[in-house]
C-alpha cells in the first residue's frame, strides 16, 4: 500500500489544537505546514503571529514564532526579514489585527514591498474577544458591539484589503481565497505555496486573503457557517486573484 | 586620540554604529531628528539598515522584530513618541529582546514644548510601558558621556536581554562638544555577537521543537508568567549590586549636597564649584544610572554636618527628588529648584537655592 497522504511535521503531533469546532484557522495552519515542508524550507521560516485567535498555533507549530504587538506583524516582519533576508518571513493576522488596529503597518509595508507574505484570515468579527465589530463584518451582521447589526451609517462598509492594496504601486501578488469546499482549500494552498515562492524568488510583498468562518462568534453551527461563508461572506468579498505581477510581465 | 566637533544626536547614532548597531528605525521628532537623519546617512557605508517608519509605534516595532533576529538595534524618540514607542519596549522587555532606544526629552505632558526638559523621568525609571518591567536607564550630562554609555549600553542590552534606555534631553541632543569616538568594532565580532544569540533567535531552526525559536512577550499560563516576571526580577535586583554608575563630588565634607542627572547635573557641578569658591561647602551627587538609582550614595553624606540636599531637576512637578527622598530617608531636608516648560536650569537659580537652605530658609 502506498502512503498518499501524512500529517506535516510542522505542526507538533502531541499538542492538542486549541480551536473552535468549525474554525478554519486548523485548515490554514495545516496549509501553511504543508507548502514549507514541500518548498524544503522549515530551517529558514519565521512566522510572525498577531493577536487573536491567529495566536492560537503558536503552541503546536514547530518553527519560530514571534508574537507581535496588536497590529503590528507587518512592522515586526519588517524588522526581521531586512535583517535576515535568507529566511522566510510570514505573518498571520486576523481581520482586526491586520485592518484595525494594524492599518498602518499592513499598508506601510505593502507599500514599501517588503518582501515577505502576509497569510490574512479574515471571518468578518473579533473572535478571542468575543465578537465584536470588525472592519470586515457585513452590513446587518450581529456583533457584540453591534447588536443590533452592522448599519453603514454609523459604522461604515467592509473594508476590502486586497482591493486597498491594489491601489499601491508596490504589491506583487494580491489574491484572495476561501477553506469553505475542498476546491478552495486546494486553491488556498496553492495561493500560499505562490506567495511564499515569490518571496523567495525576492519579488516583493504578496498578501493572500483567505475568507473563513467563525461558527462561535457567528452564533452557528458549522455547516451553516460554510453556507453563510458562500451565500454572504464570498458575496462582498469574491474570490480570485486581485493583482499578480509574474503575469503583467508576461 | 582624536578629538573632533559633534553634535549629540549625531554622536549618539555614531557611538551605536561603532557599538555593532546594524538596524535603526525611526519617526520624525523634534529634537532628535539628527539622530535617524544620520543613520539614514552612516547605515548604507557599514552594511546597516536604516528605515524611516511610518509612526513611532511601527518603527519600535521594527526595531522589536530586527533585535529578535539577534542584531543589535536602535530607536530614538522625544517625550510623546516615546509614549507610543512603549507598546513595543513593553513587549521586547516581556519578551527579553536586547534593544537601546533614546529619549532626546522635550517638555510635556502632552506635545509640550520642543525645548530642553527633564520631564519624562518617571515614565523612564518607573513604568516604561505597562506590566512592571524595568530598565536600566542612562543619563549623560555631556556629548562625551553620551557617546560612552551609548557605546556601552548595548553589550548590558545584551548581558541581560531587555531594553536599556539612554535618557537624554534636547540640550545633550542638540549640543555640539569636542569628543571622542570610541574604536568601531570588527565586523568578526558583530557578526560573533550575532551569531551568539542564534540559540534563541527568530530566524528559522531545524525541525527540532523542544529548540525551535518561540519569542513570547507573554504567557497563558499563570505560572509561567509569574516565573518570567521573577526571572526579570532576579535580572534587575542584581543591577543594585553590579551595575550603579554615579558622580560623586566632594560630599566627604559638604554641608549642602546638590542632586541632579543629565544635564542638571552638569549645571549643578559648575555651582558646586562656584560655591566653594564662595566658601560653602558644597557637594553633589549626580546619578549616571537613575535606574539603577545609586541610594548608597546618599548614605555617604555626613548628616550631621549636612544642613539640607538641593534636588534639581527640569521638571514641574518634581520627579527625581522622589527618589532623593528615598534615599536620604528622612536624615536631613531635601529641597528643590526647579524649572520646566523648556525652559533650562540656570546657575544663579542653583545659588540661590542652595542658599536659602544654608541660610534656614527652606
Amino acid at each position: 500500500m502506498n502512503l498518499i497522504y501524512t500529517r506535516t511535521k510542522t505542526i507538533q503531533e502531541d499538542k492538542v489544537s486549541g480551536f473552535c469546532p468549525g474554525c478554519m484557522h486548523s485548515t490554514v495552519i495545516k496549509l501553511i505546514g504543508e507548502v514549507i515542508e514541500e518548498l524544503n524550507v522549515v530551517d529558514k521560516t519565521c512566522c510572525i503571529t498577531g493577536i487573536g485567535c491567529c495566536g492560537l498555533h503558536m503552541d503546536y507549530i514547530a518553527y519560530d514564532t514571534i508574537t507581535a504587538p496588536h497590529g503590528r506583524a507587518c512592522a515586526v516582519a519588517t524588522g526581521i526579514k531586512r535583517t535576515n533576508p535568507e529566511s522566510l518571513v510570514f505573518t498571520y493576522q486576523g481581520d482586526g489585527d491586520l485592518a484595525a488596529i494594524g492599518l498602518a503597518e499592513t499598508l506601510s509595508a505593502a507599500n514599501r514591498g517588503e518582501n515577505f507574505t502576509v497569510i490574512f484570515v479574515n471571518n468578518g468579527i473579533y473572535g478571542m474577544t468575543g465578537g465584536q465589530m470588525a472592519p470586515t463584518t457585513l452590513i446587518g451582521m450581529k456583533a457584540s458591539t453591534a447588536p443590533a447589526g452592522r448599519n453603514a451609517k454609523e459604522h461604515g462598509y467592509p473594508m476590502h484589503m486586497c482591493e486597498l492594496m491594489n491601489v499601491l504601486t508596490a504589491p506583487y501578488y494580491l489574491v484572495r481565497t476561501s477553506c469553505n469546499t475542498p476546491a478552495n482549500v486546494t486553491r488556498t494552498k496553492n495561493a500560499i505555496k505562490q506567495a511564499f515562492k515569490n518571496q523567495l524568488e525576492g519579488k516583493g510583498f504578496s498578501m493572500v486573503e483567505i475568507v473563513t468562518s467563525c461558527p462561535t462568534n457567528w452564533g452557528m453551527d458549522a455547516l451553516s457557517a460554510l453556507d453563510f461563508i458562500q451565500d454572504k461572506m464570498l458575496a462582498e468579498f469574491p474570490l480570485g486573484v486581485i493583482r499578480d505581477k509574474s503575469k503583467e510581465a508576461d | 586620540m582624536t578629538r573632533i566637533f559633534m553634535k549629540g544626536c549625531e554622536a549618539i547614532a555614531e557611538a551605536a554604529v561603532r557599538a555593532g548597531c546594524r538596524f535603526f528605525a525611526g519617526y520624525p521628532i523634534t529634537p532628535q531628528n539628527e539622530i535617524p537623519e544620520y543613520f539614514a546617512r552612516r547605515m548604507p557605508e557599514v552594511g546597516g539598515v536604516f528605515i524611516q517608519g511610518e509612526s513611532e509605534i511601527a518603527s519600535v516595532n521594527m526595531v522589536y522584530g530586527a533585535a529578535s533576529s539577534g542584531t543589535r538595534a536602535m530607536t530614538s524618540s522625544s517625550s510623546c513618541g516615546i509614549s507610543l514607542k512603549s507598546e513595543g519596549i513593553s513587549y521586547a522587555a516581556s519578551a527579553r529582546i536586547p534593544m537601546v532606544y533614546c529619549n532626546v526629552q522635550r517638555g510635556g505632558p502632552g506635545v509640550g514644548a520642543i525645548q530642553p526638559a527633564q520631564q519624562d523621568y518617571f515614565q523612564a525609571t518607573k513604568a516604561g510601558g505597562n506590566g512592571g518591567f524595568r530598565m536600566m536607564v542612562f543619563a549623560p550630562s555631556t556629548v562625551q558621556e553620551a557617546i560612552d554609555l551609548t557605546y556601552g549600553a548595548f553589550d548590558y542590552a545584551d548581558r541581560d536581554r531587555n531594553p536599556v534606555l539612554i535618557l537624554a534631553d534636547g540640550v545633550i541632543g542638540t549640543m555640539m562638544e569636542p569628543v571622542s569616538l570610541p574604536e568601531m568594532k570588527p565586523e568578526s565580532e558583530i557578526e560573533a555577537i550575532k551569531q551568539s544569540k542564534l540559540k534563541w533567535a527568530c530566524v528559522g531552526h531545524e525541525l527540532d521543537y523542544p529548540n525551535r525559536s518561540w519569542i513570547e512577550p507573554g504567557h497563558w499560563n499563570t505560572a509561567d508568567m509569574q516565573k518570567a516576571n521573577e526571572e526579570a526580577l532576579k535580572v534587575y535586583e542584581a543591577w543594585e549590586v553590579n551595575d550603579v554608575k554615579v558622580e560623586e563630588y566632594m560630599i566627604d565634607d559638604a554641608e549642602v549636597v546638590l542632586s541632579a542627572y543629565g544635564i542638571s547635573g552638569r549645571i549643578a557641578a559648575a555651582a558646586v564649584d562656584k560655591l566653594r569658591a564662595a566658601g560653602i561647602k558644597a557637594g553633589l551627587i549626580r546619578p549616571i544610572t537613575v535606574s539603577p538609582f545609586p541610594y548608597s550614595s546618599y548614605d555617604k553624606i555626613d548628616y550631621k554636618k549636612c544642613k539640607g540636599i538641593l534636588s534639581i531637576e527640569m521638571s514641574i512637578p518634581a520627579q527625581f527628588a522622589e527618589d532623593v527622598k528615598s534615599a536620604v530617608k528622612e536624615r536631613c531636608l531635601v529641597s528643590t529648584c526647579l524649572c520646566s516648560g523648556g525652559n533650562i536650569m540656570s546657575e544663579q537659580a542653583v545659588i540661590d537655592g542652595v542658599k536659602k537652605i544654608m541660610e534656614g530658609r527652606v
